[in-house]
Order: C-alpha cells, then structure tokens, then sequence
C-alpha cells in the first residue's frame, strides 16, 4: 500500500536522524578546563558597526599579543541582557575579565561586578566606577577629543585648500557634523574637531544634526545630505555606519572620519580618521590580572599611550602639508603648550568662558558637581575618564537636538 | 471546494484545501518538520563553523543551558525567562487572532505597558509601600496595554478601519512616546539608569521565577478561557462570521472591544514583566521585535496555548544556541536572525503543506508534501 510506503520512509528518515544525535552524544570528550586566563567582550552591536568593529578589531589583538584566550557575546542590548551575557561569559565560558562596550551596559555591568567579585569588570565609556565603590568595576576612555582636534586641523587645512583656490569665500568656510545624541560624549567630540579646524581656518562655522541613534545607516546618510543641501563644504560624524562616509562619496564632499579608516569604500572625499585604539587598555587590563594588580578606578588612554590614533592620511583628498602640520600641532599637545579646551579660543554666548561646573559624578539629577575650568583650560577627562564637556560654543549651530 | 474541470486552460498545478488529513498525520508532518530543521541546523552551523554536528550542539546547549549538569541553573533560568516573555505575547494576541483581528500591535502594547511599570517605579516608589506600589504597577500596565488595544478596536467596531495598520501605527507612537519619556528622565544619556523601587521579588537567588510562574498561569488560564468560557465561544464565533454572531445575538461591537482590551492588557502584563521582573529600566528596544515574532508563535501554536508553549520553546532554544555557535566562531550575529528565520519558514511551510495540496494538471498523480 502507498500510504504504508510513505510512513515506513518517513519513520526511517527518523530513526536515521535519531542515530545521528544519539552517535554524536555518544562521541563527545568533555571540553578540558580552562586554566589559563580568559577575557569576555560584551559588544552592543556587531562589526557591521565601526564603534564595536573597533572594540572587536583591539579585542583580537590584544588578546593574541599576550596569549590570553578571549570570548565574546554581540547584540547584546542595553538590559538585564548585558548582566545575563556577563554571566554567561563566567559560568559557561569561564572568563576572568568582562568587558563591556556601550554606556547603557554600565548599571547591569555593576550589578554582575557585585555578584562575581572575584571576576574584574571593565567598562568603556561609563561614570560611576569612581562612585559606584564596586572595588572589581573599572571605567576605560580615551582623551579622543585630541585625535579629533588632531582631525580638525586636516579638515580646516582642507577648507583653507578650498578657500585659496576660490571654490569658496573665507565666510562659505562651513562645515557639518552628524552626531548621535545631544550629549557631553558627542558635544565634547565635535567642539574639539571644531576647534581644531578653527585652530589654522579661523573663519570656520559648523552645523550639527543628531540622528538619535548611534547606529542608524539611513538616518545619518540623510542627515549627511541635508548638511550638504544646507551649505557644509566638509563633513565630519560622530555616529557608526557608513551612513554619512557614503552620502559625502557621492555628493563628492570631502569626509573626516571616526573610528576608523573610511578610504575603501570612499576613495575621493576620505580625508583621515581619528579613533581609540582599545588595545593599549585590554592589554593594561589583562596584564594588571595576571600580575595581580588592581585595575585602574578610572583609565584614559591618550596620544602618549597609543590609545588616540589618526589613521593613514589619504593624500589624494587631503590639503598639501597636512602630515607635516598634524605632526606639529601634535607635537605641541603632547608638551602641553597647547590645549584643547584653551578657553581663550572660544566663548559661549559672546561671553568668555572663565568656569564651569560639570556634571562628573552621576546622579538621578544632573547636578552640575564639579569645577571644570582652571587656569584658563578646561580639563577633559580629567575628573572622570569620560567626557563630560557639553557647554554649546559659539561658531557651532545646533540644527536640532536628539536625547534618544 | 475547488472542482477540477476539463477547461483546456487549466494551469500547471493548482492548490487545493485539503480538510481530510488526520491528526496524527499532521502531527507525523510537523515533528518531521521540527527534526528536520534541527538537522539543517546543525548542518548550516556545520558548514559556516567548521565545527562536527556533535560539538556544533554541545555549544549550543552549552548556550541554552549553560552548565546544567554542574548544577549551575543560571542560564536556565534565562532560557524560561525568553520563553515567558514570547509565550505571554503569543498568549495575547491569541484571543484577538481567533476573532480574526490581526492585531500587529503587540510590541506597541507591551511597551506602554512597560512604561507604566517604570513611570510608577519612579514616580511613586520612594512614596508608597511595597505591596501598595505592586498593586499600582500591575493594574496601570494592564490599564496602558489595554487602552492601547482599545483605541484600533473601537475604530475598528465602529467604523470598519483597517485594524492591521492601525496597530501597527500604534506601535510606533507607543515608541517615540517612550523615547521621549528615556529623554526626560535619562537627561540626554539616552539610559535611564535601573529604579531600585518596585521591582519583582527574587526567589531563591533567582530573578526571573515571579515572570514565568505569572505566564506560567497565564497560559493555564487562557487555555481555559478559550476552551470552557462562553466569552471564548463568542470569540470564535464571531471569528467565523460576524453574520452568524449577529444572528444569534451576540453583540459583535462589544466582544472586538472586549477582546482588544484583553489581548492588550495581557500584553501589558508583558511589558511589566520585562521593566518590574527583568530589566528595572526601559529603552525603545524593551520588546526587541518578540511583539512580531509572538505572532509567529500564536500561529504555529495553532492558537492552542500548550503547543505554543513547545513552539516558543524551540524557537528561544535556536536563537540563544546558534547565537551561541555564532559568537564562538566569532561570526556575525546575523547568523543566528538567518538560521531562526529559515526554521520558522520551515514550520509555517509544512502548516501550508498539512493544509492544502497541490494538484497538477491532467496527469493523476498527487504530489506529495
């Protein structure tokens, strides 16, 4: 009979199916035990995202520069989930260090750094380390907003390019910047990458748009078009995808980058990028581990440690001299001759800016705790690892805001 | 039913519904389907990792159920708790799908009920006592959930609208709506940081067991609302035809309404579960898309609340296991989106094939599913 046929096929497609699971639960050999050290990365999104294809990129090289093995969970969102990745990390993988990558993952980060006090927490970009009095949770940043000052001055050598060669008047010297969120981790950002470009252009002004997401590929490439629509001669961005890169590539507007080289994919307006390599901190972390070491409440990694770094200059964009000149004005940061945040270079509201209480030490409120200015300088990243300059300087518009 | 007739213009092949297949045959057709994705999972993983089929699903039962047999139940725990969450929406929408009311606003639903979890958390946890604060929480997130049922089910009683789009726009108002709310009170960090007030007990060291006991309920008891309630009957009246439910008298306007109310606070309920039981805070991304793939669930539950049970069980069991395959092979997490959307094809495939069959032209040979 027909039907009799098909069940017995189907029954012994089963059974063969069967075998195969049963043959392979049979033939396992327990994995051996971890004893070395082990290091677990918790990544908000994936390497489709610059910011995480950074961390990621460090992740591995550190981790094989000193023979640590390493394992990581991606997507991870800002929830219960980052604690329930970190605890996967322990207990499955065996991970003696966690790390995490996105601010929201800091909150649940603590709360598994107080379960598994014998495991080290480290986390980029957070605030509370040095209130939270969680001793195995640690805060890592960088002092980027050298890289971007650093960044700013290829892009005002580009515009001073631009404005010798009549393209455009001193006053047409605009630039725009596509940022993710209206916060001190952006603002702090693209005021430096400002005041670098207003360090050797001095007619500089800059429009910023914020898309709300610091991943969003559509929204950033239209905020990126608007800027062009809107007048900007130079965009920079301050958010992960190729979004606003690629509207520059086909507009034909010249682009600086962040978080790491955009060239391949934009031959013609790539002028250079500036990023936090992390590896320098992974293998602080992990070397502090195995000598035993406490970790650092709050680390920021600057130029001096390789954590603040300028990709390759693609020449073919970039204004003549402009290696020379970074080398320079680098040069100059490093003895300290020149700062950043030099308060004679900037005003807010048409007025000097002589103090600032910033708002270093986390709290439901948003109390501004903290005197920031001294001596004529705004010291970034000195209170605390991450940033937390977000005063609104004039010569920048704010097209709008985005506070998620 | 479809009649064969001996036009010459007669397609290649044409489908036919089929109401004769036996249950047990069915049944026969779906585990064969489920083992039979298994396996095309494992060999995908297989293929992409270079990893054997065994070691392939050690890991990813090392990523379900981490290490069990040493008896740490962490991770299995996690694992009820993603079934909880999936399972309560299915459960939802499923009252709302028998009335045949597509109801797509479930991730809309679930974050308005979330966002009443955490608007009382902070607003009145340091005030009200603990079992007071409680009890505001659950009835303001079932209240939230369903108002936001409510809204396309009254248009829809009234004046016919177009219930899939309307909750479907419904879920991105719900969604700015609490962009705007993290704005407010995350101060432009975009992170509200967890509320230490109001949160579900945790039992025994274990944070999720109030959530999954709570669906575990749930799913008793609208199986038997379904099953045994006259209110359930109506339901699948009016699902069948509204005519009908008219004639005998049933009040249709007031069973879409009711209906909506119940599928929306349920979702509601949901909503609390992930802020009050799980996270302690809310961002956009608190349903994460479950609202969307719930409806998968109630379908292939067969909007039975038991088989949903299983259904939701294998899905969570392959999204955390290969994305555990995935991130050991330090392969992109799309992997794991891929493998999960071709298994649920591969079940909603095989409800096509138990349903209908296929009949070609002339030649007399049925083909098989």
């Amino acid at each position: 009979m027909k039907n009799l046929k098909k069940i017995l096929a189907l029954v012994l497609a089963l059974v063969a199916v069967m075998t195969t699971f049963a043959a392979c639960g049979g033939g396992e050999t327990p994995a051996p035990e971890a004893s070395d050290l082990k290091v677990g990365f918790i990544f908000l999104h994936d390497e489709q995202s610059t910011y995480d294809k950074n961390f990621m990129d460090a992740a591995k090289a550190a981790c094989e520069e000193m023979g640590v093995e390493y394992a990581q969970k991606t997507q991870i969102p800002e929830s219960k989930d980052c604690y329930d990745a970190a605890v996967e990390l322990i207990e499955v993988d065996g991970c003696d260090i966690i790390f995490a990558d996105s601010f929201g993952h800091e909150s649940f980060l603590i709360d598994a750094a107080k379960k598994y006090p014998e495991v080290q927490f480290c986390h980029a970009t957070g605030t509370q380390a040095h209130t939270a009095g969680v001793a195995n949770f640690h805060n890592a940043f960088a002092s980027i907003y050298q890289g971007r000052f650093l960044a700013g001055v290829a892009a005002g050598l580009k515009l001073n390019e631009m404005i010798e060669a009549g393209k455009i008047t001193a006053d047409q010297a605009k630039m725009g910047y596509v940022g993710a969120f209206t916060f001190a981790e952006v603002m702090s950002g693209y005021t430096s990458f400002y005041l670098g470009a207003k360090y050797v252009c001095p007619s500089v002004t800059m429009d910023v748009k914020f898309t709300g997401s610091w991943y969003d590929e559509k929204l950033e490439k239209e905020a990126a078009q608007s800027l062009i629509a809107g007048g900007c001669v130079l965009i920079s961005q301050h958010a992960d995808s190729m979004g606003a890169p690629t509207a520059c590539e086909t507009a034909g507007v010249p682009n600086v980058s962040y978080n790491g080289s955009t060239v391949a994919a934009c031959p013609n307006t790539f002028i250079v990028s500036s990023r936090i390599d992390w590896t320098p901190y992974f293998k602080y972390m992990i070397q502090c581990v195995m000598d035993g070491k406490a970790i650092d409440t709050d680390w920021t990694g600057t130029i001096e440690s390789g954590s603040v770094v300028l990709t390759d200059i693609n020449e073919k964009v970039a204004a003549a001299g402009t290696a020379a000149k970074i080398e320079e004005v680098k040069a100059k940061l490093l003895d300290g001759s020149l700062n950043v945040f030099d308060t004679a270079t900037f005003t807010v509201g048409g007025k000097a800016v002589t103090s600032y209480l910033a708002d270093v030490d986390t709290d439901a409120d948003f109390t501004k705790d903290t005197e920031a200015v001294e001596g004529g300088i705004f010291y970034e990243s000195k209170h605390r690892s991450a940033p937390y300059f977000d005063m609104e300087i004039d010569g920048i518009t704010l097209l709008d805001r985005n506070y998620g | 039913m479809a009649k064969k007739t001996d036009s010459k213009k007669e397609p290649l092949f044409h489908v036919v519904k089929r109401d004769d297949m036996p249950a047990g045959k069915a049944w026969l057709i779906r585990i064969a389907a489920i083992v039979f994705s298994f396996l095309l999972v494992g060999l995908l993983s297989m293929a992409i990792t270079e990893k054997s089929f065994g070691e392939t699903y050690e890991i990813m039962f090392s990523g379900v159920f981490g290490r069990l047999f040493e008896g740490k139940t962490t991770m299995l725990w996690k694992y009820l708790q993603e079934i909880a969450i999936l399972l309560c929406l299915a459960l939802a929408l499923t009252p709302a799908f028998k009335m045949k009311f597509w109801n797509c606003g479930a991730e809309g639903q679930a974050l308005v009920g979330g966002l009443a979890s955490i608007f009382c958390m902070i607003q009145f946890g340091s005030s009200l006592s603990y079992p007071v604060l409680m009890v505001v929480i659950v009835v303001t997130s079932i209240l939230a959930g369903a108002i936001w049922g409510i809204i396309p089910a009254v248009f829809k009683a009234l004046f016919n609208t177009n219930e899939t789009l309307f909750t479907l726009m419904m879920n991105y108002i719900a969604t700015q709506i609490i962009a705007y709310y993290v704005y407010i009170e995350g101060g432009g960090s975009n992170v509200i940081n967890p509320v230490a007030y109001g949160n579900f007990p945790t039992v025994g060291n274990n944070d999720y067991f109030v959530n999954i006991v709570t669906v575990a309920g749930i799913t008793v008891l609208m199986y038997a609302y379904l099953r045994f309630s006259k209110q359930g009957y109506e339901i699948s009246v009016v699902g069948e035809s509204q005519n009908t439910a008219r004639y005998v008298g049933i009040n249709v306007k007031k069973v879409i309404i009711r209906t909506m109310a119940i599928s929306g606070g349920l979702c509601g309920v949901a909503g609390m579960l992930l802020v009050a039981g799980k996270d302690h805070s809310i961002n956009t991304n608190l349903v994460g898309g479950d609202g969307f793939t719930a409806i998968l669930m109630s379908w292939l539950g067969q909007f039975n609340p038991f088989i949903m049970v299983v259904m939701t069980a294998i899905v969570i069991f392959l999204r955390l296991g290969v994305a555990k395959v995935a991130d050991t092979a330090l392969l992109n997490h799309s992997f794991s989106e891929i493998i999960v959307g071709i298994v649920i094809l591969i079940l909603v495939g095989c409800e096509f094939f138990i349903h209908y069959s296929i009949k070609f032209r002339q030649s007399k040979k049925e083909v098989k599913a």
